[in-house]
């Protein structure tokens, strides 16, 4: 059976990206990025190194050589105290058993700690209580000068795949199928210690917790890799509500037969999730589901939005949503509210002479059954981005900077707005003229 | 290009001046002036001249002593070029301009022989019944047997067309003199070589008649000398001046680097690619000379040293004596520079004056445009260095003469004097050499016994005789002169600069001086140790002019006595005179008999009562072990090089320039269907010129035109494809065939604007599959289709990337890409255009992108129309603003707008690029729809 990947033709007034620019450096799998400040982002993988960029200019300003393997979680950890500007460390935990810190201003290593006893998969940074957590087979809680403040004993050995903070200095940890909510409690002894104490174990999972997301103080979301989605309440940890049927026909009557018997873990897990206010944006399979948290139930999905696994997702302003996947491409939606209109035909793309592309594709209205008192949703692609030729891991939204995505295929591309580009463009020529003064003085 | 030479403007002031008026001037240097001859509606192109010759050409002749002018190559080297042309003739017109006062000889007060460093001279002559102008240029050589050691050579350029030899003059005269250099340098190289030589020839004969003389005195226990015996010792004494005079002349011509370096002006030739062909190039001057015996010649080659040998001969007559020919008097690797430039003259000069005016003025202007000049211009031309301009004023030539006078004043101990160039004068200027010389190696003491014109000298050569040279000579020239002094003194006076002949001209002169150094002198080692190791004749590149530094140590000493008593010279002086009455009308000098005032007390000093040589010369075996070790130096060198053999390189040559000829006539008929444009048919004798710096790059816009041309008659979507291109947009050729595929690239390329100052983005041939960054670096790719696995993975690239290219499919005739409604486009590719050859077509191509250009500047750089005028504008009315600017100012419709929006980018980004880093290479696209066109 063919998929039915909606198709944007090649008319996209809505895709702002009209000007990439290619990124150079990485010579392994590119799989995170994160953003050190306005206007400066980190990027690291595979290959175990981690390079700073400008997000405007596409510069690389630093290139942190120090871990030996591939980077398996890093965090950005800013300075609390308003005082010291510009004191932004970033922290990386390796496959070789080190966690780095590294200064974003002089691209140095602050520190390294090497006495884990097995790989760090993530790591989490309590702002509040300016201390970070590292999660491997067990956790850590460490303090600024990397003095560890605390551990717990052995969890597991698959150790914790996910942290997710929480009220009341609480984190919760996702260890294999199990939620696990730890709690840090200030040492009475001393003046700066915290010891870390399991408050509870959630056993609702079926399989593997693969994604946390926080909604709000109130509320996080977990999905697992069967494709359950879970409401819990941030207080108290209580199941608010569940989803678990995203790929059952009989909840989406107008979902195409076939998505059942092509099920599998892989078409249903709950890769990533992003959240607003209102809805938790859950990235299954090769689909995007939006669940509204009021309704308890989903609005609006995409069944195959990609034509493999979405990896990574985003809530953009203007209910916009970004989502990226392996096979290789960014993909821009539009959550849109629709009157009870018979669907229409979302345009096509255009003839496709290679033969190769999908031509001729319907587009797979994803629009919901049509409740009687409530607007339909629909996820409307606005524009794809097209430049990565393997898979996108992950992206970063930079605002009207543009958006840095990076790749399998070891690039890093940053996407920017060719208008604004060009009127900055135009800027920076006046001000230099204004500088030569003359033309010919160049 | 700023405008197309093909197409020069006819302008008539009286119609546009109205207009003109109102409208702001261009600045200065901006605008183009109008052709400098020729009022207003007179033909641009030069008439055609009544001329015998079918082109311009290069004719280098000389003055021989022995048969007069004559020529002895053109360039190119094609009977058909000078066709009925009468060179012989042409060349007693050129030779018997010459100015130069070649003096050579023993000057007043100055026993030896002196080297004249004399200065070029450039006439312009015209020969109005034979329809030919020529640039000429006259240069001396040395040559150890000519007549005062000079040898007259000129380079002509002859045209039929006098304005080009009068507007030209300045290139030419830089040109020339650049070609003249490198050959005078050779003959420098060649010229030290040889007369080391034979001051070996020299040293050893003087050993042999040394013994003989011993024995003869041993045998002899009478109380008197035989006859026989003085003979020996006047023969000695002969040998041992000669040694003497071959030392200075030495000297001289190595002290010639030296005291030019001092001026400022004077840049040493340097070859840019000597190392590898240097090295063969001695090999050659080695063998070159004809001191040596072919067999020796041959030994001389491969051992390091060289063998001596007696100098017995009678000076050969006159006129029975060989002259040298041009190559055998520079080194070889000389030569074939001053042929390659001299080539690359011809092909400078080529073609139409009004060409190649224009050329140089839009050059000049494209200079000015620094801006926007990198879009669409050849990166190579941009770096290379302008020609001088022509009006660049005489700045050239007022240098020169401060410089020559610098040179005369400044004057190093062994300074010989200098004559400035004549450039005009018809008057015969007497040296005078009244400049102290202080040197105090100068030799004096031996002019006592100068010449001795005895039939027992019979082993002095004849080269020595004739280094004299005789008033009456140039008093010949100066009447030769005087009769084409009237014809040229016309053309000169159009001339953009004739310089004063008074100016430059600086009379050094030398004045005996009684040493008491002399003697020091006398000793000086004769050959190895004086001379720097880089010029000995065997070093590959004995370029390498340094300073010349006196070292006496380590060398060969003797010290030369100087037997014949005062007896002897009186007879020899009344004899000495009477012979040289009779052979001053050949070559055998006369001087002044005040010159010949022996000094008192000299000569006697060093002789003995018995007149013979007291100190035994050492044993020439040591000269040689000298001479050995000097050359072992070089060996390594020599190996190292591991070029062409001198043959090779010889051989190589001349086919290759002819090579360049031929093909370069052949691009003049490079189109089949070719109809000679009525502006053209007077003037398109020869081919048009390409400046040599990019000559490939011309033939390359002559194919790539003529590409472009099929390419927009056979394809009827020719303008979206070249729409692509101009607006940024990858355009991909793909096909099966890489022939086919590559000129499909190679006719595309002329529309891709370039990023920056870097190479064009075009990739002719790719295989693989591409991907983004391909796109960011790459506008115009031909890209290979196969049937293989791989080739799917290509196409399916392709397809995935299809929002970035255009694909023009040279298979099926296809092409995908946007569409385009605009103007612009039309008028650079219309498939009825009238235009045949493909340089023209190239120039069409060019000026209407340089009007893109413009429009892009105007563009880039109006400041409100990219920035707000106050702070509260909203954002929408600048962006009208600019739309109405594009639309209605710059009257772009459609998709021109997007041209022009890409090529105010480009500029943007290479305006504001940091001057250390390159451009941040982006990929900027759209997102629109493409269509596929078919035939």
């Amino acid at each position: 059976q063919k998929s039915s990947v909606q198709t944007i033709g090649e008319e996209q007034v809505q895709n702002p990206y009209t000007e990439l620019l290619v990124l150079k450096g990485h010579q392994d799998i590119v799989r995170f990025l994160v953003q050190i400040d306005d206007c400066r982002f980190a990027s690291a993988g595979d290959d175990g190194i981690i390079f700073l960029w400008n997000a405007q200019t596409g510069e690389k300003l630093f290139e942190l050589h120090g871990h030996t393997h591939k980077i398996t979680a890093i965090t950005p950890f800013s300075s609390s105290d308003s005082s010291e500007e510009n004191n932004h460390l970033i922290l990386t935990a390796s496959a070789d058993r080190t966690v780095i810190v590294w200064d974003c201003a002089t691209g140095r290593q602050v520190q390294k700690v090497s006495c884990f006893h097995s790989t760090v998969k993530c790591l989490t940074v309590l702002q509040r209580l300016d201390v970070w957590l590292s999660g491997g087979s067990d956790l850590c809680v460490w303090n600024r000068k990397l003095d560890l403040l605390c551990k717990t004993s052995h969890l597991t050995d698959a150790g914790i795949s996910a942290l997710l903070e929480l009220p009341k200095n609480c984190v919760a940890a996702a260890v294999g199928k199990e939620l696990i909510i730890f709690r840090l409690i200030a040492s009475s002894d001393k003046s700066e210690g915290w010891n870390v104490f399991e408050v509870k174990r959630l056993v609702d999972h079926q399989d593997n917790i693969l994604s946390l997301v926080s909604v709000n103080d109130l509320t996080f979301v977990t999905g697992s890799h069967v494709g359950e989605l879970i409401v819990w309440d941030a207080l108290d940890w209580t199941k608010q509500a569940s989803e678990c049927n995203f790929w059952d026909s009989s909840v989406h009557p107008e979902a195409q037969p076939e998505i059942k018997l092509s099920q599998s873990p892989n078409e249903t897990s709950v890769q990533h999730l992003a959240s607003d206010e209102e809805c938790v944006f859950a990235a299954v399979g090769k689909g995007i589901y939006v669940y509204n948290l009021q309704m308890k139930r989903v609005i609006a999905c995409q069944r195959t939005a990609h034509d493999s696994s979405v990896l990574h997702i985003e809530t953009l302003p203007n209910r916009q949503l970004m989502s990226c996947s392996e096979d290789g491409s960014v993909r821009i939606w539009e959550l849109r509210e629709k009157q009870q209109l018979p669907a229409e035909p979302v345009p096509t793309g255009f003839f496709n002479m290679w033969g190769f592309g999908r031509a001729n594709k319907q587009a797979n209205q994803a629009a919901k059954k049509v409740q009687e008192n409530t607007p339909m949703h629909f996820l409307e692609l606005v524009g794809d981005l097209i430049g990565h030729s393997s898979a996108v891991q992950m992206f970063l939204y930079f605002g009207e900077l543009g958006l840095a995505t990076c790749s399998a295929d070891h690039l890093i591309i940053l996407w920017k707005d060719g208008e604004r580009e060009s009127r900055l463009r135009s800027l920076t020529l006046f001000q230099k003229l204004a500088q030569d003064s003359d033309l010919q003085l160049k | 290009m700023i405008s197309a030479p093909d197409v020069v403007a006819f302008t008539r002031e009286e119609e546009l001046g109205d207009e003109l008026y109102r409208e702001p001037p261009l600045p200065e240097e901006y605008s183009v002036p109008l052709l400098p001859f020729g009022g207003p509606g007179a033909n641009p192109w030069a008439k055609a001249a009544s001329s015998k010759f079918s082109r311009d050409f290069i004719l280098i002749s000389e003055f021989s002593e022995q048969v007069g002018p004559q020529p002895l190559l053109t360039i190119p080297d094609d009977a058909k070029v000078p066709g009925s042309f009468d060179l012989n003739y042409f060349s007693l017109r050129i030779m018997s301009v010459d100015y130069q006062a070649s003096f050579v000889g023993h000057p007043p007060g100055c026993a030896y022989p002196k080297l004249n460093f004399v200065e070029d001279s450039k006439v312009v002559l015209g020969d109005s019944k034979e329809g030919a102008f020529a640039y000429v240029h006259h240069l001396t050589l040395y040559d150890l047997e000519a007549r005062g050691f000079v040898r007259p050579f000129c380079m002509a350029y002859i045209s039929a067309d006098e304005h080009k030899i009068m507007q030209q003059f300045q290139e030419l005269s830089a040109e020339f003199s650049k070609a003249s250099e490198c050959l005078k340098t050779g003959n420098r190289k060649a010229f030290a070589s040889e007369l080391e030589k034979k001051l070996k020839d020299l040293d050893y004969t003087r050993t042999v008649l040394h013994n003989e003389t011993e024995i003869q005195k041993k045998a002899n226990d009478k109380g008197y000398y035989t006859t026989q015996a003085i003979e020996k010792a006047n023969e000695l004494a002969s040998v041992e001046k000669s040694i003497i005079e071959h030392q200075d002349l030495l000297k001289q011509i190595r002290s010639y680097p030296y005291r030019k370096l001092k001026d400022s002006d004077f840049h040493p030739y340097e070859p840019d690619c000597a190392l590898d062909r240097a090295g063969s190039g001695s090999e050659q001057d080695l063998a070159a000379p004809e001191l040596a015996e072919p067999g020796e010649t041959h030994l001389y080659s491969r051992l390091p040293s060289y063998t001596p040998k007696l100098i017995k001969a009678k000076p050969a007559k006159c006129f029975d004596k060989k002259l040298k020919t041009l190559e055998e008097l520079c080194d070889i690797y000389f030569f074939t520079q001053t042929l390659d430039q001299l080539h690359q003259i011809e092909r400078t000069f080529r073609g139409d004056v009004c060409y190649l005016l224009t050329n140089q003025i839009s050059r000049a202007l494209l200079k000015q445009q620094k801006v926007t000049n990198f879009l669409f211009e050849d990166v190579s031309f941009l770096d290379e260095k302008a020609p001088e301009k022509q009006y660049r004023g005489c700045q050239g030539l007022g240098q020169d003469a401060a410089n020559r006078k610098c040179s005369g004043e400044s004057s190093t101990p062994r300074v010989v004097i200098s004559l400035g160039s004549y450039k005009s004068s018809v008057e015969c200027v007497p040296i005078k050499m009244e400049q102290d010389i202080e040197d105090p190696q100068e030799p004096t003491m031996t002019e006592s016994v100068t010449f001795e014109h005895q039939e027992n000298l019979d082993y002095l050569d004849a080269d020595l005789k004739g280094s004299i040279s005789s008033g009456e000579s140039i008093e010949v020239l100066g009447t030769e002169k005087s009769v084409s002094g009237l014809m040229k003194s016309e053309s000169q006076a159009s001339l953009p600069i004739s310089p004063s002949p008074q100016v430059g001209r600086s009379k050094v002169g030398s004045r005996r001086t009684v040493s008491e150094d002399s003697i020091e002198v006398l000793s000086t080692c004769p050959s190895e140790s004086l001379i720097p190791e880089d010029f000995k004749a065997s070093y590959p590149s004995a370029i390498n002019e340094e300073p010349y530094v006196d070292d006496e140590e380590g060398g060969l000493r003797f010290t030369p006595r100087l037997n014949p008593d005062n007896a002897d010279e009186q007879e020899d002086l009344s004899n000495q005179e009477n012979l040289a009455q009779i052979d001053s009308a050949c070559c055998i000098g006369k001087e002044s008999p005040n010159f010949l005032e022996p000094l008192p007390g000299l000569g006697q000093k060093q002789c003995d009562e018995d007149g013979v040589v007291r100190i035994p010369p050492q044993p020439y075996r040591q000269a040689e072990q000298g001479l050995h070790g000097g050359f072992v130096g070089s060996v390594p060198c020599d190996s190292a090089s591991g070029g062409l053999l001198p043959h090779e390189l010889d051989s190589r040559y001349p086919t290759g320039s002819r090579e360049v000829s031929r093909t370069s006539l052949d691009e003049c008929s490079d189109s089949t269907s070719y109809i000679s444009s009525a502006a053209s048919t007077c003037s398109d004798r020869t081919p048009s010129p390409a400046h040599p710096a990019c000559l490939a790059n011309e033939r390359h816009k002559k194919k790539a035109g003529q590409n472009a041309l099929r390419f927009i008659r056979q394809y009827p979507f020719a303008h979206p494809a070249i729409y692509s291109l101009l607006s940024g947009r990858t355009l991909i050729v793909l096909g099966e065939d890489e022939a086919i595929v590559k000129k499909l690239v190679t006719a595309l390329s002329i529309f891709v604007p370039n990023c920056g100052a870097y190479a064009k983005p075009v990739k002719h041939w790719v295989t693989s599959p591409l991907h983004v960054v391909d796109f960011q670096k790459w506008k115009l790719i031909g890209l290979q289709r196969t049937v293989s696995p791989a080739g799917v993975n290509v196409l399916h690239a392709l397809s995935r990337y299809s929002r970035y290219v255009s694909i023009l499919d040279a298979d099926s005739k296809t092409l995908r890409c946007p569409l385009y409604k605009g103007t612009v486009v039309s008028r650079l590719a219309d498939h009825r255009t009238q235009i045949k050859r493909g340089s023209t077509y190239y120039m069409h191509v060019q000026s209407v992108l340089t009007q893109l250009c413009s429009k892009a500047f105007l563009f880039t750089f109006c400041h409100h129309l990219h920035l707000p005028i106050n702070e509260r504008e909203p954002e929408e009315s600048v962006v009208n603003r600019r739309m109405n600017f594009l639309k209605l100012h710059l009257g772009l419709a459609n998709e021109d707008i997007k041209i022009v929006q890409y090529l105010a980018e480009l500029l943007k980004l290479q305006y504001i690029q940091e001057p250390g880093q390159g451009v941040n290479p982006l990929l900027r696209f759209d997102y629109v729809p493409s269509f596929l066109y078919k035939i």
